[in-house]
């Protein structure tokens, strides 16, 4: 008997630590999770005609440095774009209004991060902002397509200059 | 022979092992109120009764009635609420490891009643004074003697005031003074409450000193019952044998094997 | 050779059967045992919170192994940021149910059945039937029910601290971006992962607690006999384990 308090405190402890598990698991590792945003930070937004699989959550980064995250993803419906908005840290506060932001990949087959390259302009972004210059993301599907469409412009040449009866669509 | 009513009567019974026939239509009485011993030598399934008696296991044929209950028919729910008049005491002890004494002797109290804490713990420490141990109350059931568990095994036996107690060998391992301790309980609880008492033994002296009635087993039959005077005067080869502890008689020395000389001439091993 | 094979098949088969009609005697005595909620609660702490040092300690050098392994293989594919995602994956689904679970047979199975087994070895099984208390409802379920609700936490302390050493390796070591980690990890995991991940475990519980207290009740009563019960606990929990991982995650895809 003077065993079990002890032993309904160890269990108390060991089912409130259970639960704290599903918790952080649940929360933490799943799309439908929370986020602790400790340090200050300021909002822009950019628009892009396609994102590609940029997610939330993603860094942003400029000169390779990452400087903030991707908090939201939302869609234009006026202007079909894709729009993203951007947590920059408050300490990188003197970016130029006329800078651009572009897609790009982490690797060779990494996820997508927002880049930003400096303007010349002395206006610097702050919160509410939008960055105008943007690039989209790098789609291979579009680029095999370029290429096929490349590959049958140059066979419908060489077939106008000589015919050799190859059949190539 | 018996005057009180019989309150376990055994009919006919028959049970077997593996092939092995232990008992073999056996039929006996046990008397109301009586200290009954039942005796035989290693192996004759003394235990086996007891066992039988409880329902811990059931018989192949033959009928065993307890306290007017049939045995063979009775539901579990009837052999449960048998069981709770019936105490019975081990040959380990068996006390619940986890538990301390008190603990243990309150096992049947605090799955049975719904009694006051007070209340159990009156009770407790009154059937713990009645064999000696009220002090050892607080103790784990490590830190007991083989003599002690074994008390601590009666105590709890009789709390919930048993009509019949069953002792499996009581006396085994145990010092004369703790087998002492054991036979006189026996006989003050058995007077005193007004109970049925069961001793299964193999201590002729022990059994013959407190017992009103005893049975002798051999090869699964009965082969001598009487008072413990009776037995000592029965002329009967394996009655004589057992009282007078021959190692030969009867009940051979020997395990069953081939000749001798022959095996030890024989060029092959064990066979 | 093959009359010993079958012979040993239909053992096993016979065990199966066994097993699967003692957990029915179990469920019939749990609505009984629930009152006496005191002797679950110890149950679970012999079960969970005892294990809980082996299991942490098993998770974090699972995790930081997985982190190592993971990020030298998606390094290759210059995929680091998706150690987040193959992290968490691989143990909320797979190597977070299935370790605790042989750990589990390992430490508190073992516990469990000689346990068990030593109280059917002196008697205590047999006083408790004579005393007309159902040993089943006193000392088996609270014991099944405490090892069925300790494995899922088990199992999640587990995953828990094993993307954290994952983490630990693969952020704090190999400095991959924590927010890739994170972000990759919270985009691919979906709620879907973690149910497997939970039912499993739940039924890893059920199947480790029952081998165990059935090995246990049913052990010979001697020495010997309680030894090779703990041994049959981990062998065969292991496999039934291994086997029923399987089933479940075909089950999910």
């Amino acid at each position: 008997m003077r065993k079990s308090r002890a032993m309904n405190l160890g269990t108390g402890l060991f089912v409130m630590l259970g639960f704290a598990a599903l918790f952080f698991l649940t929360t933490q590792t799943t799309s439908r999770g929370l986020s602790f945003h400790s340090e200050p930070h300021y909002r822009v937004t950019a628009k892009f005609d396609n994102i590609g699989d940029l997610k939330v959550g993603a860094p942003v980064s400029m000169a390779g440095v990452p400087i903030g995250r991707v908090v939201g993803i939302g869609f234009d419906s006026r202007d079909y774009k894709a729009v993203v908005s951007m947590n920059l840290n408050a300490k990188f506060n003197q970016i130029p209004t006329d800078s651009d932001a572009s897609i790009y990949t982490q690797g060779l087959l990494g996820g997508k991060f927002v880049g930003i390259s400096p303007g010349g302009a002395e206006t610097f972004l702050k919160n509410g902002d939008q960055i105008d210059f943007t690039q989209s993301a790098f789609v291979l599907e579009s680029l095999i397509g370029q290429f096929l469409a490349n590959m049958g412009k140059s066979s419908d040449h060489s077939k106008s200059a000589g015919d050799t009866g190859e059949q190539k669509k | 022979m018996n005057q009180a009513p019989a309150i376990v009567e055994i009919r006919d019974l028959c049970y077997s092992v593996g092939g092995r026939a232990i008992f073999d239509k056996l039929t006996m009485e046990i008397a109301r109120g009586r200290v009954t011993a039942v005796m035989g030598p290693s192996g004759t399934g003394k235990t086996t009764l007891l066992r039988l008696v409880t329902r811990q296991v059931r018989a192949d044929s033959g009928s065993i009635r307890v306290a007017g209950v049939d045995l063979r028919t009775a539901t579990r729910a009837r052999i449960f609420a048998l069981r709770r008049r019936m105490g019975m005491l081990f040959q380990s002890g068996a006390l619940l490891t986890d538990l301390n004494v008190f603990e243990n002797v309150a096992f049947p109290l605090r799955e049975h009643t719904d009694l006051d804490e007070r209340l159990i713990r009156d009770l407790v420490l009154t059937k713990l004074q009645a064999v000696g141990l009220r002090g050892a109350a607080g103790l784990a059931t490590a830190e007991l003697s083989g003599g002690m568990s074994r008390r601590v095994a009666l105590a709890r036996a009789i709390v919930m005031d048993p009509e019949i107690l069953i002792y499996d060998e009581p006396f085994v391992g145990l010092d004369p003074i703790s087998k002492d301790v054991i036979l006189r309980l026996i006989r003050r609880l058995n007077d005193t409450l007004g109970l049925t008492s069961v001793v299964v033994s193999h201590d002729v002296q022990e059994v013959a000193s407190v017992a009103d009635t005893v049975f002798l087993l051999s090869g699964g039959k009965i082969v001598a019952h009487g008072t413990p005077q009776e037995l000592q005067t029965d002329p009967t080869e394996i009655v004589r044998q057992f009282v007078s502890g021959r190692a030969d008689g009867p009940v051979s020395y020997h395990y069953p094997a081939p000749d001798y000389f022959g095996q030890l001439l024989a060029r092959d091993g064990a066979s | 050779m093959f009359a010993d094979l079958r012979a040993s098949l239909e053992d096993s088969l016979v065990r199966l059967g066994d097993i699967v009609a003692f957990l029915g005697r179990i469920m019939v005595q749990v609505p009984q045992a629930l009152p006496r909620f005191q002797l679950i609660v110890d149950q679970v702490y012999n079960a969970g919170a005892l294990s809980l040092v082996i299991i942490m300690l098993s998770g974090l050098f699972v995790g930081m192994v997985l982190g190592l392994q993971g990020f030298e293989l998606l390094q290759r594919f210059g995929s680091e940021e998706a150690l987040g995602t193959a992290a968490a994956i691989g143990l909320v689904k797979e190597l977070g149910p299935v370790v605790t679970a042989l750990l589990f047979a390992g430490r508190a199975g073992t516990a469990l059945a000689s346990e068990l087994g030593l109280m059917r070895a002196t008697d205590q099984l047999s006083a408790m039937e004579m005393m007309a208390v159902d040993p089943i409802r006193r000392v088996v379920v609270p014991r099944f029910l405490g090892g069925v609700l300790a494995m899922p936490l088990l199992a999640a302390i587990f995953s828990m601290i094993g993307i954290y050493g994952a983490q630990l390796v693969g952020v704090q070591i190999m400095k991959v971006d924590a927010g890739s980690f994170w972000s990759q990890m919270r985009a691919s995991v979906g709620l879907v992962d973690l149910n497997e991940g939970i039912v499993k475990s739940c039924v890893f519980g059920v199947a480790c607690s029952l081998i165990a207290v059935y090995e246990g009740y049913h052990a010979a009563p001697t020495a010997e006999g309680v030894g090779a019960a703990t041994t049959r606990t981990v062998v065969t929990s292991a496999v039934i384990v291994l086997f029923l991982d399987y089933l479940i995650t075909a089950f999910f895809l």
